[in-house]
């Protein structure tokens, strides 16, 4: 018996959810007194690769071949199932990523496991019930799901678990799984990443507005802010819908829900739908002209204020702390 | 060209969400239910796709007969005509193998879902059915071109997007970027009255997964208010209370 954790990389690296996945998928092999062996597919580093003993791996299995470069869903999903069986694993663990969330499905179809996606807490294991909280309701509710199939297939919500180290190295060991023609349906042409912006939904902090900017035009101090903190930017639903921002910037219930240890809100009122996509944030911060604005009833810290007036004095803040930290 | 839209009936965004039977079951009591918003979308760019006799959408859903004012908008909308299987929406696994079921020998050429429902926000079934029927699936979906027997796909990733060339036919999970929602018009919305609602019953599938139990966060404490020229104070407060900076 094992756990398997598939080990997601962003061109040939590692990123923070998957170090996040490990440290959680390691909590559960101890619950279940077993072995935590991870998958890695596509180029990565052998230095990166042992690496991931770190955060709990005994053993890392290395599928590297110049057809797996990019993402192949079906292939890759049959590669992790493969080696589920391989390693007689009998919980399979990944990161309910955008990738993840393609993979996960395929892999439980796969080994006739039950998957639950959007794991925000280790799994409960009593009396041989095993159950896992998951977040439903676009964040205004949590799920508890018991897990009734032999092999068991859990997706962790990014920024919902806390990264543990050490100083092991991983065992790393090559695996090379018979590839089936008919699994590479989909073909990557190119990819686009914005290298100069922090992803929102890995970031830790998070600079959001929304229709007290007024307009477009504005938000030149809504991305120094983020530049200053080192935060990504976020935007409520008008903006996005009126086009004054990116769809993937949109926060909400009908956008993406997300976990940040900050959340800045600045001249967004705070609907239902967008307090439903930032509830599970460590710490909210709202500025907003209107003291009625429902979003300082989940605020942690509040001020009442004009975003033209408190956000530049807030920059120049934020920069005057950073010169002495 | 032949669509399959896969539609599901969740509570309008503005739902408060509270849970009865010792917080076993979702309480309904004064919920309005809607299409979930990312099947709309997945809908719109399918009737964009087939407009002007290109092809045929047919709508499915897997639900009891509650949900038929939603399957009668997604018909009013534009889809040609409709599916229900009439049974509860168990779990994902199940929703997916009922919808294999029904499209495993029908010859559709794409199958749209929506990236999420916002009750369960599960993202499982365009992945699952593209397991179940072994085609591919594409998830997170922002765009969608068809050109013959190929397709051209962007998938969201963190941080950027992804361009990917599949061949029909194939499954897709779609988000915000593929269409605009469409409003039904007069025409369509008596249109959809007569249009073809078949009703098929389940088959039988494994239970993998069991909801147990609901819970809603706990309340956060109480907000510090600070005045518009305390910005000095928020840093200091964000540094050494609440340690996130």
């Amino acid at each position: 018996m094992s756990v398997l954790v598939y080990v997601e990389n962003a061109g040939g690296k590692f990123k923070k959810s998957t170090f996040e996945v490990v440290s959680y998928a390691a909590a559960v092999s101890k619950q279940l007194n077993t072995d935590l062996i991870a998958i890695s597919i596509g180029n990565v580093e052998q230095s990166d690769l042992s690496n991931i003993g770190n955060y709990g791996a005994k053993k890392i299995l290395n599928v590297s071949n110049d057809q797996l470069k990019t993402f192949v869903n079906q292939a890759y999903a049959s590669i992790i199932a493969e080696a589920a069986k391989k390693e007689s694993a009998s919980v399979v663990i990944l990161s309910n990523s955008f990738t993840g969330k393609g993979l996960s499905p395929r892999v439980a179809v796969k080994l006739g496991a039950g998957l639950v996606d959007a794991a925000v807490e280790l799994p409960k294991i009593e009396n041989n019930v095993f159950t896992v909280k998951r977040t439903a309701f676009s964040g205004k509710a949590f799920a508890t799901v018991e897990l009734t199939s032999a092999i068991k297939v859990i997706a962790l919500n990014p920024n919902s678990y806390q990264i543990n180290e050490s100083n092991d190295v991983a065992v790393v060991e090559n695996f090379a799984p018979e590839l089936n023609d008919s699994d590479f349906g989909t073909m990557v042409s190119e990819i686009v990443r914005a290298s100069d912006k922090i992803a929102l939904p890995d970031a830790e902090l998070v600079v959001s507005a929304g229709r007290g900017m007024k307009g477009p035009e504005n938000w030149a101090m809504i991305e120094e802010l983020a530049k200053t903190l080192g935060a990504a930017t976020a935007c409520s639903k008008p903006i996005s819908d009126a086009g004054w921002r990116p769809h993937e910037e949109h926060v909400g219930q009908t956008g993406i829900a997300v976990s940040p240890n900050l959340y800045i809100a600045i001249g967004i009122s705070g609907a239902i739908q967008h307090l439903a996509g930032v509830s599970s944030s460590k710490t909210i911060v709202v500025i907003n002209k209107d003291p009625e604005a429902p979003f300082f009833k989940v605020a942690d810290y509040g001020i009442v204020g004009d975003a033209f007036d408190v956000v530049p004095k807030l920059i120049d803040a934020v920069k005057a702390y950073k010169a002495h930290s | 060209m032949k669509i399959l839209v896969c539609i599901s009936n969740v509570p309008d965004t503005t739902a408060k969400i509270s849970f009865s039977g010792d917080n076993t079951q979702f309480n309904t009591t004064g919920v309005q239910y809607i299409l979930n918003p990312y099947d709309e979308i997945a809908l719109a760019r399918a009737i964009e796709l087939t407009e002007n006799g290109k092809g045929t959408v047919t709508v499915i859903h897997v639900g009891d007969i509650n949900s038929e004012p939603t399957i009668r908008k997604a018909l009013a909308i534009g889809a040609d005509d409709a599916v229900r299987v009439n049974s509860a929406p168990r779990d994902a696994y199940f929703v997916s193998s009922q919808i294999a079921h029904y499209a495993k020998e029908k010859g559709f050429d794409l199958i749209l879902t929506g990236r999420e429902s916002i009750d369960y926000n599960g993202s499982q079934i365009a992945a699952m059915l593209g397991e179940l029927l072994n085609i591919p699936s594409i998830s997170i979906v922002k765009k969608i071109d068809i050109d013959g027997s190929k397709a051209n796909v962007v998938r969201e990733i963190e941080g950027g997007k992804e361009i990917l060339n599949v061949s029909l036919p194939f499954v897709a999970s779609c988000a915000e970027g593929v269409a605009e929602p469409k409003i039904p018009n007069m025409r369509g919305i008596m249109s959809a009255r007569t249009k073809t609602l078949d009703v098929i019953e389940a088959v039988s599938v494994d239970e993998l997964v069991k909801f147990t139990s609901y819970s809603v966060p706990a309340p956060r404490g109480s907000v510090t208010m600070l005045l518009d020229n305390e910005v000095e104070k928020l840093v200091n407060l964000l540094h050494t209370e609440a340690k996130v900076i």
